[in-house]
């Protein structure tokens, strides 16, 4: 009998779309070991702000009604770990179509969601490393959550929870703008627009009265002051939905960029 | 379009804003040969290679490969397809080993068949002594050669080679066409796209040239070549009033008029029986006591080809 030269790819199992995505995944946490500057720039920019903004400025920043100004920036220094993972995946996401491996990948017979779904949950598990590290840093200079261990973890869950629909964020991006020196600039704009623009360093009341329902409405604000309360630090009370809601705030706000990023990326992704 | 036919297309039309890439193009491949598509920068090779790979969908014309069509059983065909793009399309920061591994898991051979297959395309391919370097490391030929070995994993019947030597040293080249050739020994089916007319004349059994989005001649390397004329002698002669002498002795033998280059002290002459003529006419020439330079025969080239058929379509340019 003559050896069989030519084959066809097997349908995989029911499984096999989790066996793609798990091996996709792996492809990125092999990247970190090679090159893990993308890791440390997720990390340090958190931790630059804790202690540039926390040890410098802690004298000039006075939050209205709270006591410790350690403990009330600590959850706004946690969720740049998300805001800080959007231009990384982007540029990741942008450089795997400038090289050909997109094609690649598109021309195979895996699912088109499994190739993005392998890159945010890799990602977020390099980011959940980050912020983790940035959590030991906080206690080390002094942030302490006075709540119970169950408290305490969901509001790190509601952090993987906003850094998750981040990464799509960064997704989308990367397929839109494709150039790593757009991407640099436009993610850099979207981290100051979203941090300054919301509750994480100063008091939502500081801010002009036109521009206070955006900080309001800001999922960081939202994911912030959930945090606050889960962990038992300084929160300032403020009036209207969002400042009375917070969880539903940020469940609904991360519901709706996820709603948007994902349905739009995969189009993207198809059609690149 | 038969049951042995691999690749099939008509009429593909693909449209972006500015530009029409594809106009209409028709071609077809035979199960275990080889096409090749020739045309200069922007004819609309990639495109074609990246709407018969699933890539990109045409907005007419419909195409199939290994019977599937490309737009609506594009699942199917992804399932029989290998694909090497222009640029190699290997991860940098893996090693050789795991890019194949990779790609073996995806392709669904599980983690010890992937580890298997990719130890032995990495010693087809000769990149053992690289196989555990990052990639970033590989040179151009390297990288190359991974690439194929990542598109033949799960030993596609239909191969898509989108100028696979583009960039290459002759060597890496050489080697690339040796790998080529086996592949297609094995029976698979190769489509592939280049520039180099040299390399379509070495590897395609038909060939199909394309410009500004349409198929403007297609047949064999031969017939391009016939196409264009026949085969010609070109003859020097040693002093400039020989050159009447040898026109003379010449021109009862061929039935098209001599050219004749009195610059070059030359004459050019039309070889109506093939190379059975060259010898009447080095009879003819000795005879009528020609003292002779050079003395060439001239076949028509696939360049000939090419520069013939690209001139006349060219798009005109000029207003005056």
């Amino acid at each position: 009998m003559s050896e069989l030269r030519v084959a066809t790819v097997p349908t995989g199992g029911p499984f096999a779309g989790l066996a793609d995505t798990a091996a996709l995944a792996g492809r990125h946490l092999l990247h970190l070991r090679r090159a893990p500057g993308k890791f440390l720039g997720i990390v340090m920019n958190p931790l630059i702000l804790l202690i540039a903004v926390g040890y410098l400025f802690r004298n000039s920043i006075s939050v209205p009604g709270s006591g410790n100004y350690q403990e009330y920036l600590m959850a706004g220094v946690a969720v740049q770990v998300g805001l800080a993972s959007i231009g990384p995946t982007a540029i990741g996401v942008a450089m795997d179509m400038r090289g050909g491996l997109v094609d690649r990948f598109r021309s195979l017979p895996v699912s088109r969601t499994a190739v993005l779904v392998g890159q945010t949950l890799s990602d977020l598990i390099v980011s959940a490393l980050g912020l983790v590290i940035v959590m030991m840093v906080g206690l080390a200079v002094g942030w302490r959550p006075h709540a119970g261990p169950l408290s305490v973890l969901a509001g790190f869950a509601l952090i993987l929870a906003f850094v998750y629909a981040m990464l799509w964020v960064g997704v989308l991006l990367g397929l839109l703008l494709r150039s790593p020196e757009t991407i640099d600039s436009v993610g850099a704009i979207v981290l100051v627009a979203f941090s300054f623009l919301s509750n994480a360093f100063f008091s939502v009341q500081g801010l002009p009265s036109w521009i206070r329902p955006l900080a309001e409405w800001n999922p960081v604000s939202a994911v912030v002051t959930s945090c606050r309360t889960l962990w038992g630090n300084p929160v300032v009370t403020g009036t209207g939905f969002p400042a009375d809601h917070p969880v539903l705030v940020t469940a609904g706000t991360l519901a709706v960029l996820l709603a948007v990023c994902v349905p739009l990326s995969l189009r993207a992704y198809r059609r690149a | 379009m038969g049951a042995d036919t691999a690749v099939y297309a008509e009429g593909l039309q693909k449209r972006y804003k500015s530009h029409h890439a594809l106009r209409g193009v028709d071609l077809s491949v035979a199960a275990g040969s080889v096409l090749g598509v020739l045309g200069p920068n922007g004819a609309g090779k990639t495109t074609t290679v990246r709407v018969l790979s699933t890539l990109l969908t045409p907005d007419a014309g419909h195409a199939t490969v290994a019977g599937y069509d490309v737009v609506r059983q594009s699942k199917e065909v992804r399932r029989r397809i290998g694909l090497a793009g222009q640029y190699a399309a290997v991860d940098e920061l893996l090693t050789g080993r795991e890019n194949l591994v990779l790609l073996g898991r995806l392709l669904r051979q599980g983690r010890r068949g992937a580890r298997q297959r990719a130890a032995e395309l990495l010693t087809r391919f000769e990149l053992e002594d690289a196989a555990d370097r990052p990639v970033g490391t590989y040179s151009g030929g390297m990288r190359r050669r991974l690439d194929l070995a990542t598109c033949i994993i799960a030993r596609p019947p239909v191969l898509f080679l989108d100028e696979p030597t583009t960039g290459l040293d002759p060597t890496s080249r050489t080697v690339l066409w040796k790998v080529v050739r086996e592949l297609v020994d094995e029976g698979i089916t190769v489509l592939l796209t280049t520039q180099y007319l040299e390399e379509a004349d070495q590897l395609a059994d038909q060939i199909v040239v394309i410009d500004t989005g349409r198929v403007i001649a297609a047949g064999t390397p031969a017939e391009l070549k016939r196409a264009v004329g026949t085969d010609h002698l070109q003859v020097a002669v040693a002093r400039p009033g020989q050159l009447a002498t040898a026109l003379s002795a010449v021109a009862p033998l061929t039935g098209a008029e001599p050219v004749v280059d009195t610059a070059a002290q030359r004459l050019t002459v039309q070889l109506d029986a093939g190379l059975e003529s060259v010898a009447a006419l080095a009879d003819a020439l000795r005879a009528a006591g020609v003292e002779v330079t050079d003395f060439e025969v001239r076949r028509p080239t696939l360049d000939d080809v090419f520069f013939q058929l690209t001139e006349r379509n060219e798009p005109e340019t000029s207003l005056s």
